[in-house]
């Protein structure tokens, strides 16, 4: 696709390329040097939608909600200095995460880079390690080319952010515009070749294996593999495991889906990790937290790893039968050689361990906590009441570990959270982002009391954008997941754990957004119901049992078979 | 586990972008890797850079770092050697006081040593040596006893001994 050309200026070129990429929303804050970009935005608002944010962070983690909920890429305005480096924790959740975005930060004027000029900094250095490609523009005729490449180098192969600075200068300049979409860069190979007799060669191991298991990740969402992965589980009887960040890839309520791997996860897909004869894992890439000791990991299982990032196979672990592949691809062609196969005595086994996993949690829970809320009772009761089928969006500690646990993902697409860097104050930004995506949709963050108050002012953005996202805080008074630890490895020692918070009902008021406040058992129902049937936003605090602790668990330095459920 | 250090080669082949450098040398930084030498320049292929990197590492971390490498957006590939793989040169220039010629012994270290004087000026000379380090090490040592006023060695520079040519890589990235 090849507009024609005309002279305009740099700034204007940014927003006419934007168009040409199909962007309606763009999530950012304006200042000194992205201006001239915010003035031509401003003839376009009836084409480009753009949210301004409290804080940079907020525009960022916005757009990775965005993204993630959308499939589409996220697309941030920012402006030097200062502006610039606040994205850094966003930009470094996406990479991690694969999150795709284009973020656009202003720069000083092309004479003064290097001068310490006002609000001049080193993006480009400071952001090259947390961004899958960056680059400077001092001219207005590369823009063009340079936002093309940034949206295909994000959205392709293993997606991730990509930052392009504009100097002030390249922005006040004219230009002859005119776009070209970009489809291919010598020197980056996104979309490998499969290699089919790779994949024979896991089917082989596939088609002989006893008790077979497969984890997936959230590569299946990243390239639409959903049904293919559908298709693929059904016909080989394989029990579905999950990452974190693959929750909702594959139905919750699918009699093959076994659970979430990991140091939280639930108990069968940790400990039969290690009693398995082939371990299937499909676009994840064998995160720590999944592992455990890396040493004590799978040992005896074949191990056939589908990644369509070649630096992720053997990294961690040694693949027996290395697919390197995009996964939708891959599961189709490996449905075609797979025989069918029922493997319904190893599937019970998962099933009666989830059966009894239950029953000691929440034996354990009903004795320490008899009367008090918990986290579990109200992740599982908005299960309920949604179907599973409500946008999640957790930010990052005990609760985020109880929503991954408690919540029945049934769609794809609907559970948003900061997996690898595990960023506190992800989940409201975020949220307000998944919810522009999808204003259809029922969004709900979940958020513990420390992580709503790094990024609380984002309340300003749901008022000013009337922004229906529903706010759960489960608030137990503490930095929940380090008291945990100090509690089990500390000795008790809740050094800076213990954590005050502001009337947060009343806070939401200031804000003109509902609220309510529940402390017992008995009010939960009714207001998750107002919460849910709430048009407008809704903030529910519930103040839930102080020292509760998230089991089972994998001790750090321990193997996933040493998983305790208490 | 595989523990034990040796000297590997990487050479990576890339465009020719600002900042390429900087992305290549942090891949080693996040993994607490330190570099014994590196040197950049471009290849017999127009806007194609080449940089020779050597360090001291396990097979094991060299094997990632490579795969991190290759991983970048302006690399358009990377290898890694063991010396026995490469030919590899570094060169090394010595600065001595002229005085120092009139004693034989200075010519006889330039001849044992096939180095050989780049200038002459009144005041110094310029000894250059090519070689693998521990040659140009040697020679420093031998230098050493006539007092050396300043020495730079270069990073190694390393050509393969497969016959593959980087042309042929290029060829398959594009019709890829």
């Amino acid at each position: 696709m090849k507009t024609k050309e005309l002279k305009i200026t740099g700034s204007e070129a940014v927003i006419q390329c934007l168009k040409a990429e199909d962007v309606k929303t763009i999530f950012g804050y304006p200042g000194g040097a992205i201006m001239p970009i915010y003035d031509a935005l401003f003839d376009h608002l009836e084409e480009v939608n753009h949210i301004l944010t409290r804080h940079e962070q907020g525009a960022i983690h916005a757009a990775q909600g965005y993204a993630r909920t959308s499939g589409k890429t996220g697309v941030v305005f920012a402006t030097s200095g200062p502006g610039a480096t606040n994205l850094i924790t966003g930009l470094a959740d996406a990479l991690i995460d694969s999150t795709p975005l284009v973020c656009i930060t202003g720069q000083v004027a092309s004479h003064l880079l290097g001068t310490d000029a006002f609000q001049e900094t080193d993006v480009m250095g400071i952001s090259m390690p947390v961004t899958k490609w960056n680059c400077q523009v001092t001219n207005a005729e590369d823009i063009a080319p340079t936002l093309a490449k940034a949206f295909y180098i994000a959205s392709s192969g293993r997606p991730g952010p990509v930052l392009v600075d504009i100097t002030k200068d390249a922005q006040f300049q004219a230009v002859d515009f005119s776009y070209k979409k970009c489809s291919s860069i010598r020197s980056y190979q996104p979309q490998p070749k499969l290699n089919v007799e790779q994949v024979q060669a896991a089917a082989n191991l596939l088609n002989e294996a006893k008790k077979p298991l497969m984890i997936v990740g959230q590569g299946i969402m990243l390239s639409n593999a959903e049904e293919e992965l559908l298709t693929f589980a059904e016909k080989s009887g394989i029990p579905v495991a999950s990452t974190l960040l693959g929750l909702g890839v594959f139905p919750a309520k699918h009699p093959l889906f076994v659970g979430m791997v990991g140091m939280h996860g639930n108990y069968a897909p940790n400990v039969k990790t290690n009693e398995c004869d082939v371990l299937l894992a499909v676009g994840m890439r064998f995160d720590d937290r999944v592992t455990g000791d890396v040493s004590r990991y799978a040992k005896q299982a074949k191990v056939v790893h589908i990644d369509i990032d070649a630096a992720e196979i053997n990294k961690i672990i040694k693949a027996d039968a290395p697919v390197l592949a995009d996964a939708k691809e891959a599961l189709a062609v490996l449905t075609d050689l797979v025989e069918k196969q029922n493997h319904q005595d190893w599937l019970d086994e998962f099933h009666q361990a989830k059966q009894n996993e239950l029953q000691v949690l929440s034996k354990n829970r009903n004795k320490n906590f008899s009367d008090e809320l918990r986290m579990d009772l109200v992740i599982d009761l908005l299960s309920q009441k949604t179907n599973g089928n409500a946008v999640v969006v957790t930010d990052v500690g005990q609760h985020q570990m109880m929503a991954a646990q408690f919540y029945q993902y049934n769609q794809t697409k609907s559970n948003v959270t900061s997996g690898g860097l595990g960023t506190m104050g992800f989940a409201l930004p975020a949220a307000i982002g998944a919810k522009l995506a999808n204003p259809e949709k029922q969004v709900v963050a979940i958020i513990g009391d420390g992580g709503f108050q790094m990024t609380l002012q984002e309340l300003g953005t749901m008022m000013q954008n009337n922004i229906g996202v529903k706010i759960i805080i489960l608030n137990n008074g503490y930095l929940g997941m380090v008291r945990q630890w100090q509690q089990m490895f500390f000795e008790k020692r809740y050094s800076f754990t213990n954590i005050q918070s502001p009337d947060f009902v009343a806070l939401a008021a200031s804000y003109n957004i509902k609220g309510q406040k529940v402390e017992k058992q008995e009010d939960l129902s009714n207001a998750l119901d107002q919460l849910l049937n709430t048009e407008n936003a809704f903030l529910l605090e519930v103040k839930v049992a102080k020292e509760d602790n998230v089991f089972p668990m994998v001790p750090t330095g321990a193997s996933v078979a040493e998983i305790r459920l208490q | 586990m595989e523990r034990l250090n040796q000297t590997f080669t990487v050479s990576i082949f890339t465009e020719n972008t600002i900042g390429m450098l900087n992305r290549i040398t942090i891949i080693f930084t996040r993994r607490h890797l330190n570099i014994d030498s590196i040197t950049a320049s471009e290849t017999e292929m127009k806007n194609v850079h080449r940089y020779t990197i050597v360090l001291k590492t396990t097979r094991e971390q060299i094997d990632k770092v490579v795969g991190q490498i290759d991983k970048l957006i302006d690399v358009l590939k990377a290898f890694v050697h063991q010396d026995d793989e490469v030919v590899h040169q570094e060169i090394a220039l010595y600065k001595i006081k002229t005085t120092e010629l009139k004693t034989n012994n200075v010519e006889q270290v330039v001849r044992e040593n096939f180095a050989k004087i780049l200038t002459v000026d009144p005041e110094f000379i310029i000894i250059e040596k090519t070689g693998h380090k521990a040659e140009t090490q040697v020679l420093f040592e031998k230098l050493k006893p006539f007092g050396i006023l300043e020495f730079a060695r270069s990073g190694r520079v390393a050509v393969t001994k497969p016959m593959k040519e980087l042309s042929t890589y290029l060829k398959e990235l594009e019709n890829n």
